[in-house]
């Protein structure tokens, strides 16, 4: 609770005065650390929407905004299209909190560059080199690589291909990121929905350039999701018999039937009964499994870190 | 802290005769919804409706009141409420929605709004989440065999269930009434209960339930603002009848009194699954 008020005042009220006076010692240690990875700021840009905003105090940054990049692996798009349906959180996040450096889709770069948070998306196409070198160069660049959504963290619907299409019939063979790179953050689903995208760009920001309370509860926040890649790369709605009913965990609230992206889970005689042919592997049944994991300290302070989210995403919270 | 945290703790009953007629105890939460649904705090409720056999409810989203009222009364079986969280956002297109649940239940909405990953448009639109207090559930055979083969009932003539005072209690319609002693039921609680720390749905907005309150009446707790809010302005409307928590008997101690009981006794199950095996055990899903 303390951590959390403490917070807060960083992103409200009290910041003001003490934000006049430290800004120049905050940004010039951050700004020359970032000066020779990042490309050219946008300081402009950020001038013009902190007027936007101006009714709300905490716009201000905390500090340096995080390099995020989106990496493109096998996968349909839908994950970035996720994150973009954040709409105007979608500004607000890379106004104050991170700088879209990479990705295909909607950023003018080719190569894939130095940055604080890989969002991959999408598995590996084993006899794709392109791919496979791609993969290795994020994880070389990158210091937290996240698998973004279903297909890079599990294989999701990739897992099914057998090759034998046009125009790359030998295209056969997909793996999740986690069997080629170690990866430190899960989020699967498919997509995974647009404000986990958004609550662990927010998460990350804090965990890589907050102090030491706001690292604490990111560190919080994300730890659940960062445990997820040592329970391996398969995921399948089987995960529920094997993972939480078998071990005598499920108390049938449903949750599962309505993560399934696919409805292939109904509550049968108050338990998940998982249509395996319906399944596709994403992950999203067992992560938002209340017995999958469940943090009393973070769930717990539920409404004080949504409102926390609210506030640090000014209007662009929906 | 085993009570959670809250803002005020009072003892309610509606104002509705209509709604006492057929609830459990104070009808609390069948006039919550109906003050909510009518003043346009929520556009409907995930609730327990009737399923297709006696005493098993199935999740419905009520968006009238006659819906909410055919899901009054407890049903000791599970209603997997959850199920239907994504269908009243979107297939319902509910801006504001009401649900209803068990403490477990309750730990899951919170986790679905803080970790919406496959909750899309979840998290911003749980409008009230009121909690029933919950010291285990029973799958649906379960029930069955506690009311016939215990009780020796037929499913089809109970009109009411309930558990206090240490019995399980089955109503008929022509008043015959069954009791047997609350321990002969704990066989057939569903294991996934012996884990849960939560007695009084700490994660609700508002949670209620029978205990510490006289007959007819119902413990309250109001623990959000978004609880406090929607529970001030419908006791200003005229639709509950409160009463202090502290003139009533048994009051608050009793709810303290079962709560540490049940979490005291679920974390000894914790450690035994951890230690079930030979230098195995099972998983424990908090961290």
């Amino acid at each position: 609770m303390g951590l959390l008020s403490r917070l807060k005042k960083i992103f409200t009220g009290d910041q003001e005065a003490e934000a006049k006076a430290a800004p120049e010692k905050r940004s010039e240690p951050a700004a020359s650390k970032t000066a020779a990875a990042k490309p050219a700021s946008k300081p402009e840009d950020v001038k013009v929407n902190r007027i936007q905003d101006a009714k709300i105090k905490e716009d201000k940054p905390v500090v340096e905004k995080i390099t995020v990049g989106h990496v493109h692996m096998s996968g349909c798009t839908g994950c970035l299209v996720s994150l973009a349906d954040n709409y105007e959180g979608l500004f607000k996040i890379l106004d104050d909190y991170a700088d879209l450096v990479y990705c295909l889709t909607l950023a003018d770069v080719r190569h894939i560059p130095e940055m604080d948070v890989a969002l991959v998306e999408g598995s590996v196409c084993l006899q794709d080199e392109c791919s496979v070198r791609e993969i290795k160069e994020t994880r070389e660049k990158s210091k937290v690589v996240v698998a973004l959504g279903g297909c890079a963290a599990y294989g999701n619907i990739t897992r099914f291909s057998r090759g034998g299409q046009w125009n790359q019939p030998q295209h056969e063979s997909f793996v999740p990121i986690g069997d080629l790179i170690d990866v430190d953050l899960y989020l699967p689903s498919c997509p995974p929905g647009a404000e986990a995208i958004r609550n662990v760009c927010l998460m990350a920001y804090l965990l890589l350039r907050g102090d030491e309370s706001q690292k604490a509860l990111a560190a919080a926040y994300l730890k659940p999701l960062m445990e997820l890649p040592k329970r391996g790369t398969e995921a399948c709605g089987c995960d529920l018999m094997v993972d939480v009913i078998n071990q005598g965990l499920c108390m049938g609230c449903g949750t599962c039937a309505a993560a399934c992206p696919v409805r292939a889970v109904s509550m049968q005689a108050g338990k998940p009964n998982v249509d395996r042919e319906m399944c596709i592997k994403c992950g999203a049944c067992y992560v938002q499994c209340p017995r999958s994991f469940y943090s009393f300290d973070v769930v717990g302070q539920f409404e004080s870190i949504s409102e926390l989210i609210a506030t640090v995403m000014g209007k662009g919270g929906q | 802290m085993v009570l959670g945290n809250y803002k005020t703790a009072v003892c309610a009953r509606a104002a509705d005769a209509d709604i006492l007629k057929c609830s459990q105890d104070g009808g609390v939460v069948t006039e919550l919804f109906t003050y909510a649904l009518e003043n346009g705090v929520i556009d409907g409720a995930i609730v327990a409706g009737p399923g297709d056999a006696p005493f098993k409810p199935e999740p419905i989203v009520a968006t009238t009141k006659a819906e909410l009222l055919a899901a009054r009364g407890t049903r000791y079986t599970i209603s997997p409420n959850m199920s239907l969280i994504k269908e009243a956002t979107r297939s319902y297109g509910l801006d504001k929605v009401g649900i209803v649940g068990t403490p477990c239940q309750m730990q899951a909405l919170r986790k679905a709004q803080l970790y919406p990953i496959g909750m899309r448009k979840v998290p911003d639109k749980i409008a009230l989440a009121i909690g029933i207090f919950c010291m285990e559930n029973f799958p649906y055979q379960g029930l069955e065999a506690i009311v016939e083969d215990h009780c020796n009932t037929k499913m089809e003539s109970a009109v009411k269930m309930d558990i206090g005072k240490g019995k399980f209690t089955v109503y008929t319609e022509r008043g015959a009434v069954t009791q047997i002693p609350l321990g002969a039921t704990h066989k057939y609680e569903q294991p996934g209960c012996h884990v849960c720390l939560d007695y009084v749905a700490n994660m609700a907005d508002v949670s209620t339930g029978s205990v510490g309150t006289p007959d007819g009446w119902s413990t309250v707790f109001v623990r959000t603002k978004k609880g406090e809010d929607v529970w001030s302005k419908a006791v200003a409307a005229g639709y509950f009848e409160t009463k202090d928590i502290a003139s009533v008997k048994p009051g608050l101690d009793l709810v303290t009194k079962l709560a540490t009981g049940k979490i005291d006794r679920n974390k000894k199950t914790l450690e035994e699954r951890a230690k079930m095996g030979v230098g195995k055990g099972l998983r424990n899903p908090y961290i």
